[in-house]
């Protein structure tokens, strides 16, 4: 078990160092000085204060002398300064959007889930029948149809012609319960349709390999209802898949958002990081793809070691 | 986008309990068709033994591709000429063969001259979805021709050999999927200055590389496990011919089947990208710019962002259909074996 332990440590150590590293490089190569950016037309007029910039910057020192003050700072939780919004922190920023963009991830995951069991769940006890054709069809529209096409449909339908939801905008927690899910529900339903076919799929292919396990038999021969066995006794055993993935799909929906916050206008990671592409803002690009790929490869590794915390037969191999 | 696409097939489920049924997860774990020569079937016989539904996903690829490669025909080799409206003319601006201003409106309503309207700036929409087919057709296409030749041999060529090769490569492969998928294509578009249907093709194209290599891997350790290569060895077949003549044929028609599932993600990652305005440059139409571009005048006409979501929506979903189709008939064909 130790032993185990030790080697998903080394593995998550190295992941996360090749994820820096290719974060790094792959900005590096963005064409275009960020001294000339941040001065814009001084900076091509003064080459002497260009000079001075990029030596502040560190621009002139060679590639791993600067990969690595970067990633000694990165540790530190100081990712630099935005180069186009002089003296905004990249870290501050994170900090400040990552609430919005969790809060939605979490929203469309919880969404998911509740619609997806009992669609697996129907799908399952009624395995082949009219009721699993249709979940399945579903399921299938629901995974075909990119979630900014739902958003679009739902911003027309509530926003424009039912006039129920605004059509965007972002209000935070602190403004009220009611107000903050009025402005999350949409984008966050139609972030959790994908989720959903993903999840029921998933439920109902597990499930049904569990109905088919000695002890269903056997609850159904003392007389249990069918729903008492599904949900009580069939359910939980399906469920770890769905657990891992659910884990895995939170930390992927972190940067997943990037569309339904663009087409909200939500004050998420995701809204930032487009902007800072158009913008070309080297720092808060590599600050937040980093950011999210980090916490991602950690989420992963979490539910793998949860996995086998739950499961002992994955312990025992 | 999907944060679970085709390509994620990451997620190492236990394999103490195999479900009947197929599931994607399933995929990667098909035995190849070996032994026999696999009787070439005509497209007829293939298509005659498919489910409705399936059948009408079939015709609508068919169509699409075809009004594709029409449109392109069309503006690359007759200049025009072909019955199709210029996708990038404004037909209510002045025209210089007649002298006079078009008599066409933005936002037109569905009409003989029109088949589905016009947008908000007076062009032909259908034309613009005929173009945007093009967009989506040649990522697609470069997509799987990089997965399947470099994902695929890549694959391969670690499954059979293992070692360090296999270690290296596939932590290569790890570390490219310990990113989110549209976050690293989103840093990686940014890096170029112009995008052309070249360039995000090509960014595209490596990213399916990772995705095609697991399947293929997966596919290429169990085949070289099989009697068949045991034997090759045992007649000093050299490893290279192995590698050619036995593992890489055997791993393709599975890869193939997985490539028309992937290429669904692919039309919607390239929507996606051309939604946030970061994949080819306008005036070149694509599904995603044009639902984004009309977005803006959605309470005045939503049709227009109902053609282009429609033709997005149904490609990807005759690809998911048709692509689970070969998948099935494959694994059906395997487990005969």
């Amino acid at each position: 078990m130790a032993k185990l332990l030790a080697a998903r440590f080394v593995r998550l150590l190295a992941t996360l160092f090749a994820v820096t590293l290719v974060s790094f490089f792959m900005v590096v190569l963005l064409p275009g000085d960020p001294a000339v950016a941040i001065l814009g037309q001084d900076g091509v007029q003064n080459p002497e204060l260009l000079q001075q910039v990029q030596d502040e910057l560190g621009l002139n020192d060679p590639l791993p002398v600067r990969y690595g003050r970067w990633l000694g700072s990165a540790v530190q939780g100081d990712l630099g300064d935005s180069y186009t919004n002089r003296g905004q922190s990249v870290a501050d920023t994170i900090r400040d959007r990552v609430p919005v963009t969790a809060q939605l991830a979490a929203m469309a995951i919880l969404i998911a889930v509740i619609l997806a069991v009992p669609m697996g769940v129907i799908g399952a006890y009624k395995q082949g029948r009219w009721p699993d054709k249709a979940t399945s069809a579903s399921a299938q529209v629901a995974l075909s149809v990119p979630n900014f096409i739902t958003g679009i449909f739902f911003i027309w339908l509530f926003a424009v012609k039912l006039n129920l939801l605004p059509a965007s905008n972002w209000n935070r927690m602190s403004n009220g319960l009611g107000a903050n899910l009025k402005t999350a529900i949409m984008p966050a339903t139609a972030l959790a349709l994908t989720q959903m076919a993903i999840f029921s799929r998933l439920v109902r292919s597990d499930m049904i390999a569990t109905l088919q396990e000695n002890y269903i038999l056997a609850a159904r021969a003392k007389g249990m209802s069918d729903r008492f066995i599904l949900f009580r006794h069939a359910l939980r055993p399906s469920s770890l898949s769905l657990m891992t993935i659910v884990g895995i799909n939170f930390g992927a929906l972190l940067g997943g958002t990037v569309v339904i916050e663009t087409l909200f206008a939500i004050p998420g990671l995701g809204f930032r990081l487009i902007n800072a592409i158009s913008q070309r803002d080297i720092q808060v690009i590599q600050g937040i793809t980093v950011f999210i790929a980090v916490v991602y490869v950690v989420i992963n590794t979490i539910v793998d070691l949860l996995y086998i915390a739950i499961d002992p037969r994955i312990r025992r191999k | 986008m999907t944060t679970t696409g085709p390509g994620d097939s990451k997620v190492e489920f236990p394999r103490d309990r195999l479900s009947p049924i197929s599931t994607e997860a399933d995929v990667s774990m098909n035995l190849s068709a070996v032994g026999e020569k696999p009787r070439r079937q005509s497209f007829f016989k293939i298509f005659g033994s498919m489910p409705l539904m399936v059948k009408i996903s079939a015709v609508w690829l068919i169509f699409i591709v075809g009004l594709a490669l029409y449109a392109k025909l069309d503006t690359s080799v007759f200049n025009g000429a072909l019955p199709l409206q210029d996708p990038d003319f404004q037909t209510n601006n002045f025209d210089v063969r007649t002298g006079d201003f078009g008599t066409g409106e933005r936002l037109e309503k569905p009409s003989g001259e029109h088949w589905l309207g016009t947008d908000a700036i007076a062009r032909d929409t259908f034309a613009r979805i005929a173009h945007g087919g093009w967009v989506s057709l040649i990522v697609a296409l470069v997509a799987a021709s990089f997965g399947l030749i470099v994902g695929g041999f890549l694959g391969a060529l670690v499954g059979y050999v293992r070692g360090w090769t296999e270690t290296v490569v596939m932590w290569a492969i790890d570390v490219i999927l310990a990113f989110p998928a549209l976050v690293l294509l989103l840093a990686m578009v940014s890096i170029f200055r112009v995008r052309s249907l070249f360039i995000i093709s090509l960014v595209i194209g490596v990213l399916s590389i990772p995705a095609y290599t697991r399947v293929a891997r997966a596919n290429s350790l169990a085949i070289s496990n099989r009697e068949f290569v045991t034997a090759a060895r045992a007649i000093g077949t050299s490893r290279t011919k192995i590698l050619f003549r036995e593992i890489i044929p055997n791993v393709m028609p599975t890869l193939i089947s997985y490539a028309m599932v992937a290429a669904a993600f692919v039309v919607v990652v390239e929507g996606t990208l051309s939604f946030l305005g970061l994949s080819v440059q306008l005036p070149q139409s694509t599904w995603g710019n044009m639902i984004n571009q009309a977005r803006s005048d959605i309470k005045l006409d939503v049709w227009q962002v109902i053609y282009p979501s429609l033709a997005l929506t149904f490609s990807v979903l005759s690809l998911n259909q048709v692509g689970d189709f070969f998948q099935k008939r494959r694994s059906v064909r395997d487990s005969a074996i």
